[in-house]
């Protein structure tokens, strides 16, 4: 019951912030989507983590170190530590700078504007939303799921807040924060959010550690001394060239376009300074802890049913009631924090994207497109609280959808860095890149749900090009992840088609380079 | 040249994250308890954030700020 009173009050004082940023909003679209372009350094850093962390980061990232031990923590988060922070540096910087010259809002804004196209803007738009409404479905369904588990009590462990109630909970809380709030809201709840699960991690340890019969050196030596959980303390059942076509994924990151929305808000390109810097410490203080508990978990707990519960079965084993709750909150916020980014990005690009772009601000004002993206929020989260609960016992297709999507928005990165940087890149190379990302996701998802593991999709002499690997996913040459093969053909799509046709005028790549070159400053 | 420099110390530190030398490694754990693989992890995105701490200091996009404050044309 303490866990339940914790999380309900903290799902109360999410509500709250939402009423308090409404108060302070202004009825244009430049305040509800981008408060303004007003975030300051701390905020903006809180908040664009807030954005990038997921409930799996907390309980994802300790299911998977169950299962597979400690090389997670290299695949997933070492890996960003690398790469995010490097294309905020690269992209979002330049990115924002854009979007103040010239008032985007959302990337297709910009692609529109810098390759001088309309309904390409359109396809990219498409194929964005349709990449990003899984994740956010996803979101729902975890959020419904964690308040089911945390508050299940008793012999039969019945749920206090069954999984319908839960989705709806999360459900309402997002979309009160976001409807009353837009982003001012959204990053409001953003600090309290990333505060609460950045000190998550090193609370429960602490708090395991002391409650736990041996020492962590103990339970990890023998773990390394037995042959059959020594691979959970190295990485000898992780192939390599998995390991490294990992590092592609978080390219993801910078377009989502929750991501880049985030980019669009910041007061000064300062912001990003100490962005850049904190972001590979903040992954390090959520993960470490995730995965080394996840390891331990095996040792503490032995075969458990439910990997994905090791944490919360830790917690409920070895810390008070009181941290229970704690976790609970810090897990809902993961899950709350990025899904009303997603939300919101999503009103924005159809308010912006669609209605704005195709007549509607000279036929309805500013004032008025607020109101379409309000409701454009309620009846975005209405479906995807429906599907979460129709579809429950499909969870399952979901996160595949999702690992594919990031695959999806990584192969899209040589389009925005074409867009930024090759003056030559043209609408039709993006044009190329966007549909060969879309038929090549339309077609793994074929290959995948007709397919059994070992079986090969197209082999060239005696080489397998894409096969089915024994986890039942499709593998390109010699085992690499399929986001290789898509970033490659994107980038080469991208390159192509852009040499075999007409660049934009000269006006408009002057006016786009002048506005981002070093030299022009001088 | 200066380009050049960080272009390099940026492929370095993208390589160093393929640390197949502590594939198998189970030992010496630091402090006891945190196997070789995981803690080189650990000290790599610490690594991470001192790349990003220099770039930040040495090429640091500032025109971007004076660009985006000139009006529209």
């Amino acid at each position: 019951m303490i866990p339940v009173i914790v999380i309900l009050a903290y799902l109360a004082l999410i509500a709250f912030i939402g009423g308090m940023a409404f108060k302070k909003s202004k009825e244009n679209t430049e305040d509800f989507f981008l408060a303004n372009r007003s975030i300051g350094p701390l905020i903006f850093f809180l908040s664009i983590f807030a954005t990038n962390m997921t409930a799996f980061a907390i309980l994802g990232s300790s299911g998977q170190a169950y299962r597979q031990g400690i090389g997670i923590y290299g695949l997933m988060a070492s890996s960003s530590c690398f790469v995010i922070p490097l294309t905020i540096f690269f992209i979002g910087t330049r990115l924002w700078a854009l979007g103040k010259k010239f008032g985007h809002q959302t990337q297709v804004s910009y692609f529109r504007d810098r390759w001088e196209c309309n309904h390409i803007g359109t396809v990219i738009f498409a194929l964005t939303a349709a990449m990003l409404v899984p994740y956010m479905i996803i979101s729902i369904m975890g959020g419904g799921t964690v308040l089911a588990n945390i508050s299940a009590s008793g012999p039969l462990h019945q749920p206090l807040i069954p999984y319908a109630w839960g989705c709806a909970v999360v459900a309402v809380v997002v979309t009160l924060n976001v409807f009353l709030g837009g982003m001012r809201g959204t990053v409001w709840v953003n600090i309290l959010q990333t505060i609460l699960f950045l000190c998550f991690g090193a609370v429960a340890v602490a708090v395991i550690s002391h409650a736990l019969p041996l020492g962590f050196s103990d339970y990890m030596s023998k773990l390394a001394a037995d042959p059959k959980t020594r691979f959970l303390v190295t990485r000898e059942r992780m192939p390599q060239v998995a390991f490294w076509s990992y590092t592609l994924i978080p390219l993801s990151s910078i377009m989502f376009p929750h991501m880049a929305i985030m980019c669009f808000s910041a007061r000064h390109v300062s912001a990003f300074k100490q962005t850049v810097i904190a972001y590979p410490l903040a992954i390090l203080a959520i993960w470490l802890p995730c995965v080394f508990l996840g390891v331990l978990g095996f040792a503490t707990l032995g075969k458990i049913p439910d990997p994905d519960g090791v944490l919360v079965q830790m917690l409920q084993k070895y810390a008070p009631a009181w941290l229970a709750g704690v976790l609970g909150a810090g897990i809902i916020s993961a899950v709350m924090g990025s899904d009303a980014h997603q939300v919101l990005a999503l009103s924005t690009m159809f308010t912006k994207d669609i209605i704005v772009h195709y007549g509607g601000r000279e036929k309805f004002g500013e004032r008025r497109s607020v109101h379409f993206a309000r409701i454009f929020i309620i009846f975005v989260t209405l479906i995807a609280y429906f599907v979460a609960l129709s579809l429950k016992e499909k969870q399952g297709i979901f996160e595949i959808a999702v690992r594919y999507a990031f695959s999806g928005f990584a192969a899209m990165a040589p389009v925005m860095v074409a867009a930024l940087f090759w003056k030559r890149s043209t609408k039709w190379g993006a044009l190329a890149a966007t549909l060969l990302v879309g038929g090549f996701l339309v077609w793994t998802a074929l290959m995948q749900a007709g397919h059994e593991p070992g079986e090969v999709l197209w082999q060239i002499g005696e080489i397998k090009v894409f096969f089915m690997n024994p986890r039942g996913d499709v593998s390109f040459w010699n085992g690499f992840m399929t986001v290789v093969p898509m970033v490659i053909g994107s980038s080469v799509c991208v390159v192509l088609f852009s040499l075999l046709t007409r660049p934009p005028s000269p006006a408009t790549i002057a006016r786009y380079f002048d506005a981002t070159a070093s030299h022009a400053s001088s | 040249m200066k380009k050049l420099f960080l272009f390099v110390f940026i492929l370095a530190i993208y390589a160093a994250h393929q640390d197949s030398w502590n594939w198998a490694k189970s030992a010496p754990m630091l402090f006891g308890f945190l196997p070789p693989g995981l803690a080189y992890q650990a000290a790599y995105s610490i690594a991470c954030a001192a790349m990003m701490a220099v770039l930040v200091k040495v090429a640091w996009p500032k025109h971007l700020e004076e660009q985006a404050d000139k009006p529209r044309q």
